[in-house]
């Protein structure tokens, strides 16, 4: 089947000057992987280089992150090779990688929470057997000042932000003197400001000789950091090609396979009518600090209200006040139907509001914690939301079935079926699940919080076409979103939140992201000069 | 004075098994291995180190104390670290579930040693290893005769002195070593300590066989000196084994405290026996038992009071009784 000598296919395509079959340093030829029946990589090709920061791009589900867990030892490859500088290598676990020089920082850090920085660093490392973290400790803060980090060797994991915990986990592999830096989406976490610090220090080290891998989703990322962009779809290699030789389009219509509409559709509102109003609302969370200072807006009907600012700024608490999990302070919310009387919900718990007829529907950022129950199959899921209906004592697994089946084949949910445990798909198709069944119950407002993020841009798309089609139906749409970009292209209105406080309301159709942007950043004290008008 | 004395002196006998339990078995649940199977690895090891004992003097015309010690204590270690052994494969190896396990272990111990016991036992319902029994309880000589302070620090067997030891030795080893510092990852988060290039398997399987060892020799202790060198049919090593598991907690899965722990838990167990005496009243029979639960009672205490101050040291290693699996997604 394959030619000799060349190693197998050469697969995809390649533009500009490939780097292909050159003298990169580190080469991974037909790598095949199976997850049961599941084919995550199938005769996979890479090629890394030093001095060099490559952008693995892919879909949720290509085989990015499977590969490199392969590199890094975390997974064992089922047919394929490596070479290192030539040099075939067998990479049975992650010492052998740390051995290679290969060092892996994963999405989900890796780190033990009651340990200290320094202790994370140094586990699992050869060495005398009495510890000296002393010298630990200033060796990690050599390498801190070397490549501009800030992190104190002895603070203990589980006082740091996500921003110190990436950093440490960044430390950790350099200090095991790892040539070779894999970032499975390192920016998935972190706020503007910090992607924009992770991306100088990579540059200091891609200067200073390492080869850098960087799995990433978002295409603007890649082209303001990467030099090389290879693509993944369907855990086989597409092509790759020099960043500044590509652009957007293109490397979508790679990843996906086929042309994809970049543009978010936006119609006009239908008649908006007011439908849920807040007035005034305080909320001072479990450990007293106060989230939200005197927030007011109106959601319309038929209208997608979105709500722009830096993670942590209160968003969380306003949707879980709406939705009765959170007890403000002070303040009201009040739902108002279609042709009924305007209804209080402030002090309802999430089963009374259900109760009184309001259909609201939640979407929550932490999917798996508060969303579905991960080891729950699909119908099971489904029966969260249905399992106090019928008048028996047996539970109806039908209906649920039904519409578990109905929203996989709606929403092309990828699973081997209705019975397998959500845990176990991709974080798009778990996202597909759970708008599916929150907006099966026919709301009439819809809250969701961060819905695309880590999804892929298909999956971010149909995530689009479900919340435009709710909002031509008439449903009071909140959109809790981080890019700016879709929210400007997706939204009727955008409230900007800052520090808990409402920092002003602008138009999604003529806003624009530098306004929105230092209205995220800058609270507006008592001169309101073109903060909440229009940009 | 006398009766106070007298107290201390159980209490230090009787925190001494617990001390070699608790001391063990913290090894094993840093490793994230829950044994339940405390009582049974502390029955295989008693009734090992007192079979090797009894066999061995029996069986010599002069029997050695060097000699009669190394037996003990090597048949102890080694039967203990056997159940571990039998724990590990199954939970680390073929992933069993570890509360089963454990309680699985703990049936199957009391029901191993008993059965053989008969053998040892001969028809009767007690034997003694006396050798064994006064090698195992010499005070220190010399030391034990200055008075109240010689009877309450000194008059004691080695094995005493010994727990105290590996009790801070095992300390040392959790927070100095660079090999503690893996196992107490390996507990905490098995996943990270993988993929920092520790071999899970192995510290689990290490962990687990030396703490049931060291458990072990708690037994062996219950055996050849807390229980005058007897082995019979009835014995309440398996209520001290609880108390161990319970310790555990109490200390919160530091070594260091299981000494101070262990003492505590003697006196609050012995308190029925020697407080009313002390205060002169008498005690009816039906409310000894009662008092008897102390120690555990004091252990919820002690875990409402940790849970209310949500420090993060204080908790058990994070994937304790959870088996790991590195390709589990």
């Amino acid at each position: 089947m394959f030619p000799a000598g060349a190693g197998g296919i050469r697969p995809g395509r390649c533009k500009g000057e490939c780097s292909l079959d050159t003298n990169a340093s580190i080469k991974l030829r037909n790598i095949t992987k199976r997850f049961g029946t599941t084919l995550a990589n199938d005769r996979c090709w890479l090629d890394i280089n030093r001095g060099e920061i490559l952008a693995l791009l892919g879909e949720n589900g290509s085989g990015k992150t499977t590969l490199m867990n392969m590199l890094s030892g975390i997974y064992y490859p089922d047919e394929g090779q490596i070479f290192i500088d030539d040099k075939e290598v067998v990479i049975r676990s992650p010492k052998d990688a740390f051995d290679l020089g290969i060092g892996m920082i994963h999405q989900h850090f890796k780190l033990v929470d009651v340990l200290t920085a320094a202790e994370n660093i140094i586990l699992g490392l050869p060495g005398k057997g009495r510890l000296d973290m002393k010298a630990v400790s200033d060796k990690v803060r050599r390498i801190c000042q070397t490549y501009g980090f800030d992190i104190d060797p002895d603070q203990k994991i589980y006082d740091m932000s996500v921003s110190q915990k990436q950093t440490v986990e960044i430390v950790k592999v350099l200090y095991r003197g790892a040539e070779v830096l894999i970032l499975d989406e390192p920016t998935a976490v972190l706020t503007p400001q910090e992607t924009k610090t992770l991306f100088k220090v990579l540059r200091n080290m891609r200067d200073d000789g390492k080869a850098i891998v960087i799995i990433t989703h978002k295409l603007h990322e890649v082209e303001e950091v990467s030099d090389r962009v290879a693509i993944l779809r369907k855990g086989s290699f597409v092509g790759d090609m020099p960043t500044k030789d590509t652009n957007a389009r293109e490397m979508t219509n790679m990843m996906v396979g086929r042309p994809v509409a970049l543009n978010i559709e936006r119609p006009d509102p239908v008649d908006p009518k007011p439908r849920l109003e807040v007035r005034n609302v305080n909320l001072t969370d479990e450990e007293g600090i106060q989230r939200l200072f005197d927030v007011s807006f109106t959601a319309n009907s038929g209208e997608i209200l979105g709500i722009a600012g830096i993670s942590g700024c209160g968003q969380k608490e306003l949707l879980e006040a709406i939705a009765g999990l959170q007890r403000p302070d002070s303040g009201s919310i009040t739902f108002m139907p279609e042709g009924q009387e305007a209804r209080e919900l402030i002090g309802l718990t999430p089963r009374q509001i259900q109760q009184q007829g309001v259909v609201l529907s939640f979407v929550p950022e932490d999917r798996l914690g508060m969303g579905l129950v991960g080891s729950m199959d699909i119908t099971n899921n489904m029966m969260l939301r249905s399992y106090r209906s019928g008048s028996t004592g047996f539970l109806d697994m039908k209906s649920p079935r039904d519409l578990g089946e109905d929203i996989v084949k709606r929403l092309e949910v990828v699973t081997p079926g209705v019975t397998t445990p959500v845990r176990q798909l991709s974080g798009g198709n778990v996202q597909k699940v759970l708008v599916g069944r929150e907006i099966a119950s026919a709301p009439s407002v819809l809250m969701t919080a961060y819905a695309v993020r880590g999804l892929d841009i298909n999956s971010s798309y149909t995530i689009y076409d479900l919340i435009n089609q709710q909002k031509k139906e008439g449903v009071a749409v909140i959109y809790v979103g981080e890019d700016l970009d879709i929210l400007i292209g997706l939204c009727d209105r955008i409230l900007v939140l800052c520090s808990g406080r409402v920092n002003g309301i602008v138009d999604g159709r003529t806003a624009d992201k530098e306004q929105i942007g230092l209205m995220m950043t800058r609270l507006e004290g008592g001169e309101q000069e073109g903060g909440s008008a229009n940009g | 004075m006398s009766i106070l004395t007298a107290w201390i002196n159980r209490a230090i006998w009787f925190g001494t098994v617990i001390m070699f339990a608790s001391t063990g078995e913290i090894i094993t649940e840093k490793s994230g291995n829950l044994n339940l199977g405390v009582p049974g690895v502390m029955f295989l090891g008693g009734f090992a180190g007192f079979a090797g004992a009894y066999y061995y003097e029996n069986a010599t015309a002069n029997p050695s104390a060097a000699m009669i010690i190394l037996i003990a204590l090597l048949c102890g270690f080694a039967a203990g670290a056997l159940g571990g052994l039998i724990y590990s494969v199954l939970t680390t190896t073929l992933r069993a579930n570890q509360n089963v396990t454990g309680l699985a272990l703990t049936i199957f111990g009391i029901g191993f040693a008993n059965f053989f016991g008969v053998r040892v036992l001969g028809g009767g319902t007690s034997v003694k290893a006396a050798f064994a029994r006064s090698v195992f309880a010499t005070p220190i000589p010399g030391l034990s005769a200055l008075g109240h302070v010689g009877n309450i620090f000194f008059s004691y067997g080695f094995m005493v002195y010994l727990a105290i030891i590996v009790a801070l030795v095992v300390h040392w080893f959790m927070y100095s070593t660079r090999p503690g510092l893996n196992l107490r990852a390996v507990g905490e988060n098995p996943a990270t300590a993988d993929a920092a290039g520790i071999n899970v398997t192995r510290y689990k399987y290490a962990a687990t066989c030396v703490g049931c060892g060291i458990t072990g020799l708690g037994g062996v202790y219950y055996v050849l000196d807390y229980g005058y060198g007897t082995w019979s049919t009835a014995n309440s090593i398996e209520a001290l084994g609880w108390l161990a598991v319970a310790l555990v907690i109490f200390a919160t899965w530091k070594p260091r405290n299981i000494i101070w722990g262990a003492y505590l838990f003697g006196l609050l167990y012995w308190l029925y026996n020697y407080l009313p005496t002390l205060m002169g009243f008498s005690l009816p029979i039906y409310a000894t038992q009662m008092f008897q639960t102390v120690p555990y009672v004091v252990t919820i205490l002690v875990l409402i009071f940790i849970s209310t101050k949500k420090k993060r040291e204080n908790q058990g290693p994070a994937a304790l009784g959870l088996s790991y699996f590195r390709e589990e997604r």
